[in-house]
């Protein structure tokens, strides 16, 4: 298979067309804009919907209405526009809808800056809407995986019937790689037993309103069944020389890259450190940090472009098994490998 | 003989109400006198007349019709407050045979949802909007609409409706006829039988535009609300008479149904792999990768930041390298600075090409820099590591760098693209410069790139050519 060096940005609209996205609805924001630049050159190619909507609020409400007409539906922004985005992210939540939202993270809060940050961790994973929900939130760090992943979360969104989330910040959004394009387009499930399409055998009701106190309940235990799912069978990640180490990098998307980087140099001094990274947020490895202190691992540190959010998670999972630190940068400031090995060196002992 | 009249329901509606919770599935939830009632009955006929009622998807907004959707035969979405035309647009472009209807009330359209109904009447979208005005929230219990009229009393203009602090009514039909897009556009009123009708003829010349793919109609229907308005229903009848249709004037706002626009056709996505991989512009060719070139250590696996004035071509150098890199079968990686740091000040890109997988991809130390302008010699040279190369623009540059630790190589890099006769290709000598430094790569190579990454006009491409050599040649000569 042929290469093609790849903006981030437009290797998940090459992954979303490949999965057979058939609508694109966006607001310009940067560092995400190139997406919906790419969408709007391609998607017209091949007959598909672009509409760059009049407002966040209105492109994820088209989202929703593209979704519940059974299409494969994709829309993209950045942390102030995935803000205004969480209205119909519920909806669509609470109503059992696929779709893909790819969030290319800059620095907050407010206006901040258009730096790479992690900042919206928590707006994405934990929910940023009302209501108790889950979105499944996929964390590419490479241009390859902003394709890969882009397609798998258009088959996890449908497989689960729930919004799924590509994670990611201003550096894997804009910076280019080596990109192999797979060589196929996904088969589109059959959805006529619950989307409405306009036809007699789909009058079928999108929604999420329901006056009963009981029933209410009843769906939300339903909503949680299919999370506890979720849980059990699409945990995804990666680790790099964990087998051996005595302290572990925990990190996702461009931290996990320099933190790659950090490994290697201080491998290369003999120290034995190692790296985890989660592919998925939500759901989160909970048990694969758990397991870290019976491997033989004596200290954590969770790395992330933002004050401490995801660690948070990672406190949860090691219930105060085992010596977890944090460092973080902000502001659109991404940390250099030496940086992070000196931490180690600093906190460790290494 | 006469023909029997049989009374029943219209077909547009369901015969038992199955999405009503509760035991009375045979009557709807609106409260005696109201004017949805009304307009339901309006619509159910019509889709039934009009034979559409299969086809017809209803969007039931945030106010007292959210749960219109209990009374309808048709596809159903419940949608956010004020979000009815975008999830419409949405609705009616995925499947463009439907009979898309948004129903809204007033808070819903004029106030939260303003902008969504402006925008998708702006763009023609294909369907129709059947706007419940009765000048007031019904459903969460009286407080004032943006159509509650002056002076008007409601649980949140208790003292009455004061232009000065609360503004003036809104007049939708006026507002949407001035665009170019809706075809029609109209204000009806319930409060008699001959205005009932004159709706009920509104509602059927709406839906038939749709059917037609006319584009995108509007029906502002003054409705009673005795219950918001604490009025028995003869009164609110005769208050729609007497103090709305004076504010609101009924009639045809807006008809060109009969001018020749073309119709709203959606074409039919395509999904087949063949021409999804052509418009991705994927070879299915692996293609050959070049073997690797002896490249003197201090050269091998550069960490490269190019950096000079934003229109210097300096991400064009960047991605060269990288493109380049990848033919000799390297990884490689390319992170711009972006954002406004691109329009008009510096701009700078770290490369990198190295044998194995890629971790961090900013040079934050990097092992050469590519300076074509001082303020980034004086940036860059800080950061650089110990003993690296040093590649400056010395047409630009009159000082020399610092770093006494570093191999340096002053090129006049912009003086070599004038000679050429264009000052732009100086990013293309700076590629060729960096090549002749490390020979990481043969610069026929990058040559070979050009059409890829300059298009196919075919002075640009020699010009740049001549670059290439240029930056190379210049730095074999004289190093």
């Amino acid at each position: 298979m042929a290469k093609k060096l790849l903006k981030g940005n437009h290797a998940a609209v090459y992954g979303a067309v490949l999965a057979g996205c058939e609508a694109y609805y966006g607001y310009p924001i940067t560092p995400a804009s190139e997406i919906a630049e790419m969408a709007a050159t391609l998607m017209p190619k091949l007959c598909r919907t672009f509409l760059q909507a009049e407002s966040e609020v209105a492109a994820m409400n088209m989202v929703y209405g593209a979704s519940g007409s059974g299409k494969r539906v994709m829309t993209a922004s950045s942390g102030p526009g995935v803000s205004l985005k969480q209205e119909a992210i519920s909806y669509s939540a609470g109503s059992a809808l696929p779709c893909v939202i790819v969030d290319i993270m800059r620095g907050g809060p407010g206006l901040g800056n258009i730096g790479p940050e992690q900042g919206d961790y928590k707006q994405v994973v934990h929910g940023g809407g009302h209501g108790n929900y889950k979105c499944i939130v996929l964390a590419p760090n490479s241009c390859q995986e902003m394709c890969d992943l882009t397609m798998l979360a258009f088959e996890l969104a449908d497989k689960y019937r729930n919004p799924a989330f590509v994670l990611t910040d201003g550096v894997i959004g804009q910076m280019m790689e080596a990109v192999e394009i797979p060589q196929t387009v996904a088969q589109l499930p059959d959805k006529s037993d619950w989307a409405v399409m306009g036809t007699a055998e789909s009058k079928n009701l999108i929604n999420s309103i329901y006056l009963d106190h009981d029933e209410l309940e009843e769906w939300n235990r339903k909503l949680q069944e299919k999370y506890r799912s979720l849980e059990q069978n699409e945990v995804r990640i990666e680790e790099y020389m964990v087998e051996d180490a005595d302290y572990v990098g925990i990190a996702y998307g461009s931290a996990s890259r320099v933190l790659r980087t950090t490994v290697d140099t201080a491998r290369s001094q003999g120290m034995k450190i190692g790296m985890l990274r989660p592919i998925t947020l939500y759901p989160f490895p909970v048990k694969e940090i758990a397991a870290l202190p019976d491997r033989g691992v004596k200290g954590v540190l969770t790395v992330e472009l933002s004050c401490g959010q995801m660690v948070n998670d990672v406190n949860l999972a090691l219930k105060g098994k085992m010596r977890s630190e944090f460092y973080g940068r902000m502001g659109g400031n991404v940390p250099s490998s030496n940086e992070l090995l000196e931490k180690f060196k600093e906190l460790f002992g290494v | 003989m006469a023909k029997k009249t049989v009374l029943r329901k219209p077909k547009g509606f369901l015969d038992v109400y199955k999405h009503k919770p509760g035991a009375e599935k045979d009557r709807t939830h609106y409260c005696p006198g109201c004017g949805h009632g009304i307009l339901h009955k309006l619509v159910a006929e019509a889709l039934e007349d009009l034979d559409v009622v299969d086809r017809t998807v209803l969007m039931s907004p945030v106010g007292c019709s959210v749960f219109a959707y209990y009374y309808f035969d048709t596809g159903h979405f419940q949608v956010a407050h004020g979000r009815a035309p975008a999830v419409a647009t949405a609705v009616s472009r995925a499947n463009p045979d439907a009979i898309t209807i948004s129903y809204q009330g007033d808070g819903d359209l004029a106030a939260i949802g303003g902008n969504n109904i402006l925008q998708a009447a702006n763009r023609g979208e294909n369907f129709v909007v059947f706007f419940v005005n009765n000048a007031i929230y019904g459903m969460t219990g009286g407080q004032m609409a943006p159509t509650t009229l002056e002076g008007q009393k409601t649980t949140t203009t208790p003292y009455g409706r004061n232009p000065l602090t609360d503004g003036y009514p809104i007049k939708m039909c006026e507002v949407i006829s001035q665009l170019y897009a809706p075809v029609y556009v109209t204000r009806t009123s319930l409060h008699d039988n001959a205005n009932v009708r004159k709706t009920r003829n509104a509602v059927r010349k709406a839906i038939q535009n749709v059917k037609e793919k006319k584009g995108f109609s509007f029906v502002e229907v003054l409705g009673m609300c005795p219950s918001g308005w604490k009025m028995s229903s003869t009164d609110a009848q005769r208050w729609i008479e007497e103090e709305m249709i004076p504010v609101f004037p009924l009639g045809v706002y807006k008809d060109v149904t009969d001018e020749d626009r073309s119709s709203i056709d959606r074409p039919t996505p395509v999904h087949e792999v063949d021409r999804v991989l052509e418009a991705l512009d994927v070879t299915t060719e692996k293609a050959e990768l070049l073997s690797k070139r002896e490249v003197e250590p201090r050269y091998a696996n550069p960490s490269i930041r190019a950096s000079g004035f934003g229109g210097q071509g300096i991400m064009s150098m960047g991605q060269a390298i990288a493109r380049v890199g990848m033919k000799y079968g390297y990884e490689v990686s390319w992170l711009p600075s972006y954002g406004p740091e691109m329009r008009g000040g510096t701009a700078n890109c770290s490369v990198k090409v190295q044998e194995n997988k890629i971790g961090a991809c900013e040079a934050t130390e990097p092992t050469v820099i590519i300076a074509m302008n001082r303020p980034s010699l004086e940036r860059f040279e800080k950061i650089l590591q110990p003993d690296g190369t040093i590649i400056y623009n010395s047409t630009l540059i009159e000082v020399e760098p610092t770093r006494e630790d570093a191999e340096v190589y002053p090129v006049p890099i912009t003086g070599l693209a004038d000679d050429l006769g264009n000052t732009r290709v100086q990013s293309m000598v700076g590629v060729g410069a960096f090549a002749g430094v490390t020979d990481l790569f043969d610069p026929e190579e990058v040559i070979k790139l050009l059409p890829e990454m300059f298009g196919s006009k075919a002075s640009l491409i020699e010009l740049n050519e001549k670059a290439v050599r240029a930056g190379y040649e210049y730095v074999k000569e004289n190093f």
